[in-house]
């Protein structure tokens, strides 16, 4: 991938780092905090499944409709998490205000589509392989954010919102386009305002169960899963999800690695202050484009993994609004946190994106479906003196406008009342050791009992 | 001595040259106009050869002045709000769809007053049973003064909205950054724009009657038909964008507005009432952008609450080739983008143009981040 690997940086420079060449002491390193934001982040999942468990079982959701919300929860929050992640190093490490990030995705999805949809199909597909799919919609997109980032590196963060969020429209309009539909005479193309359909063989989970030991034990987990009388779909669908989980998985590690790397500690500078990290002779550009790419790619592969669940991808899936969905995320979480972006990616999911789907399963259990289908209706029967259309209608009817504005009320008041988020407290600085700790380095060591407490935070969990 | 030194300039000709176009800038720009010469010369070449015929070249310039003047309503908002508030304001499409919206309630309870019932009109009939725009005669010469109050009614409200949204969020956070106040004004653009939806769905209305056709035109004109809301639109338009320029020219809170745009600070020293004019710029913005949305309803009858936002990009693509910050400049900067959507059907199909737009739009950026007119502000 277009060469930026950030541990190969040639600028790690960590000789003058203190203490580091005492491996066994504790250092002043910071150190990624592995075990307790795994912990947080079990803690507040598992908080989350048990409530929205109680809530929909006390209120005659039913069983089987909360499992379901709880089963979307996790799907969409493994998607909005990963999502989070790759932003996080746009926005919360560098200081990029990406809003593109539905374009970078649709570069993916597409990519991935054409190169593994069936060469019978119109528009046709080049019939490969789903993983060489998936790596080519990642290097898709990470040359298209190459591309997008050389030229508009110096640009303002306002302005680069702006031209970033124009090029997302104007990839999801070039697909959309009818004169790419067939893409001249070739057979090759987006299939314009219908998308591509990949026959659903060729769709991610299908081709997991072809592999040889995944497939093993998949056909053995819904074996079991018909046996307790779980359909087979819900049973694939949860495979798929936790396929994600790994990719969340991977995302944090790599991430975090790339955080707590010199280059990583590069990019957090210019966040903070871009000429004083160039005037310490950091290569700002170089680090920029790098990670602006990476990043991209990242988003590409997020793009891939989120249409991989379906068998059609058309350009409405990749409205701007996919953007906001991520950013909303991460600044729920916090931006400059990695386990901010996955928190916010599942509280996102949870409360924001499944939420008003949630209220309505609720209404419709309590309530019935018997609503009015129009604001009209609604308050005809509201003056006829029954609050109830009303109240159905908004959370009924009107469960997706619900879930918008609950999303811009939110953006809103986080913006006003904590603009950092859940996690944001813990944005990580760029220095590479603790600050906090400088009297103990500088006084030798001398301070160190007194700082006992800081000193096992930080060193416990080194390994 | 001297063939050395002529050898040298010329060298440091090259030197220089060679520096310029590595910046990337100058490179960038040549290539810009270099690839408008072309088109021109294409569009020259087009019309010797018979292969565009001269009146379709002149309809899509006509059609590019028309969508340049509403685009220019919103964008002197847009611009506005951008060089007093400094900020993106991501929510200025939807103050459009509000103008829309609202404005063409108030016309329809206007015109069908009495003969429908109140919601009825105010939700453009949701049910099958009520009026469509055609039943209620929502032209200009059929109900003019339906037409009017709306148009009143559209800025009106558009303007309250907006000063309630800065009461309720913007104010609280006046001193906070160009990006925290631009990340909330998209979330007060997606909840305008969704509590419409509430009321009046996400589908598509039509509001107005077809346009009455003038069919005797002077014929000193370039036109052989007029339609009387096109025109409507345009008269309207330019007339507000005339009492704009008297407005910043030749009143007191038309040189505090240019004097805040320019330097805050010094505005303060000054003893300008800051939130006073923040209050006129709202008003004003806000005002024009309702109008527009009201006007682009009046010309094409069909919209929904998506109007605003498609509408976004556009403008900003004017803001910013203008200069942002610039009121002229914004008004310039919405002639090029209106005849780039236009005049580009030339050479490109229909459902590529705003393509080309947002592509100048990232160009300028890149090229010429001060706009067009050079960073001239509000001047």
């Amino acid at each position: 991938m277009s060469g930026a690997d950030p541990d190969g940086d040639p600028e790690t420079d960590t000789a003058d780092v203190p203490g580091d060449d005492g491996t066994d002491e504790p250092t002043a390193m910071i150190r990624p905090e592995w075990r307790s934001d795994l912990l947080l982040i079990v803690k507040v999942v598992l908080a989350t499944y048990v409530g929205f468990f109680l809530v929909g079982v006390l209120s005659g959701a039913g069983v089987n409709a909360t499992v379901g919300t709880i089963q979307s929860i996790t799907y969409f929050g493994a998607i909005f998490a990963l999502g989070a992640l790759a932003l996080n190093l746009h926005w919360g490490y560098t200081g990029m205000f990406n809003i593109g990030i539905a374009g970078f995705m649709a570069i993916g999805a597409y990519t991935m589509s054409i190169a593994v949809a069936s060469p019978d199909g119109t528009p046709a597909g080049f019939g490969l392989p789903i993983p060489v799919g998936v790596v080519l919609g990642m290097v898709a997109a990470g040359i298209a954010g190459l591309v997008l980032v050389i030229p508009t590196l110096r640009v303002r963060a306002d302005y680069f919102a702006i031209v970033t969020l124009g090029f997302s429209e104007i990839v999801r309009l070039s697909v959309q386009s009818r004169s790419l539909r067939q893409i001249g005479d070739t057979a090759y193309g987006t299939g314009g305002g219908q998308g591509i359909r990949a026959t659903p063989v060729d769709s991610v989970v299908g081709w997991l169960f072809d592999q040889p030991i995944v497939g093993a034990v998949g056909d053995v987990l819904i074996l079991l899963g018909e046996a307790v009388g779980i359909a087979s779909s819900v049973l694939e669908r949860g495979i798929y999800t936790l396929v994600l989980i790994l990719f969340v998985i991977a995302f944090y590690v790599l991430l975090t690695r790339i955080a707590h790397s010199p280059f990583g500690r590069v990019l957090k500078a210019i966040r903070e202050d871009e000429l004083a990290a160039k005037s310490l002779g950091k290569r700002t550009d170089r680090a920029k484009i790098a990670a602006f790419a990476v990043g991209c790619a990242l988003m590409g592969l997020v793009g891939t993994l989120w249409m991989g669940s379906r068998t059609h991808i058309s350009p409405d899936h990749f409205m701007p609004l996919i953007t906001f969905y991520v950013f909303v995320a991460l600044i729920v979480g916090g931006a400059g946190s990695n386990t901010g972006s996955v928190l916010g990616g599942f509280v996102f999911a949870a409360v924001i994106f499944e939420g008003p789907r949630f209220v309505r399963t609720m209404v419709r259990a309590n309530l019935g479906t018997d609503f009015p289908r129009t604001a009209y209706g609604a308050f005809a029967e509201l003056g006829a003196g029954d609050p109830a259309a009303l109240i159905g209608y908004v959370l009924y009817q009107q469960a997706d406008e619900v879930r918008y504005i609950v999303l811009g009320v939110v953006l809103v008041l986080l913006m006003i009342k904590r603009p950092d988020g859940l996690l944001g407290h813990r944005k990580e600085i760029a220095a590479g050791v603790d600050l906090r700790r400088r009297g103990a380095v500088a006084d030798g060591g001398r301070s160190a009992e007194d700082d006992g407490p800081a000193g096992t935070d930080g060193g416990a969990d080194d390994e | 001595m001297g063939v050395g030194n002529t050898g040298g300039t010329v060298s440091e000709l090259i030197d220089e040259t060679r520096k310029r176009l590595s910046s990337g800038r100058e490179l960038f720009a040549l290539l810009i106009v270099l690839g408008i010469a072309v088109l021109l010369l294409d569009l020259v070449r087009r019309i010797a050869t018979g292969e565009l015929a001269f009146g379709r070249l002149w309809r899509y310039t006509w059609n590019g002045l028309v969508d340049s003047l509403y685009i220019a309503l919103a964008a002197i908002g847009l611009s506005m709000t951008y060089s007093i508030l400094r900020f993106a304001n991501f929510s200025h499409g939807d103050l459009v769809t509000t103008g829309a919206f609202s404005g063409w309630a108030v016309a329809w309870v206007v015109g069908g007053w009495g003969v429908y019932s109140v919601g009825e009109l105010v939700l453009f009939s949701p049910t099958a049973a009520g009026p469509t725009g055609g039943e209620l005669g929502m032209n200009v010469l059929a109900s003019p003064v339906a037409i009017l109050i709306g148009l009143a009614a559209a800025a009106a409200l558009t303007v309250a909205v907006a000063l309630a949204i800065d009461r309720l969020v913007y104010r609280r956070m006046r001193d906070a950054g160009g990006i925290p106040l631009l990340i909330a004004s998209v979330g007060v653009a997606l909840a305008l724009r969704y509590l419409i939806a509430v009321f009046w769905t996400v589908e598509s209305h039509s509001a107005t009657a077809s346009a009455p056709i003038l069919e005797d035109v002077p014929p000193w004109l370039p036109f052989e038909r007029v339609n009387l809301h096109e025109l409507t639109l345009v008269v309207t338009a330019v007339g507000l964008i005339v009492g704009l320029h008297l407005l910043l020219q030749y009143t007191k809170l038309g040189t505090a507005m240019r004097a805040m745009a320019d330097n805050k600070d010094l505005a303060l020293i000054t003893g300008i009432p800051t939130e006073r004019v923040i209050f006129a710029t709202w008003t004003i913005g806000a005002g024009l952008a309702g109008v527009a949305g009201y006007l682009i309803v009046l010309d094409r009858g069909q919209f929904s609450i998506n109007i605003g936002w498609f509408l976004l990009l556009l403008i900003f693509a004017a803001v910013i080739l203008g200069g942002i910050g610039s009121i002229y400049g914004a008004l310039v900067g919405s002639l090029v983008i209106g005849l780039t959507i236009n005049v580009s059907l030339v050479w490109i199909p229909a459902d590529l143009n705003e393509i080309a737009a947002f592509t100048l739009m990232i160009l300028i950026l890149i090229v010429k981040p001060d706009g067009l007119l050079g960073g001239v502000e509000t001047a």
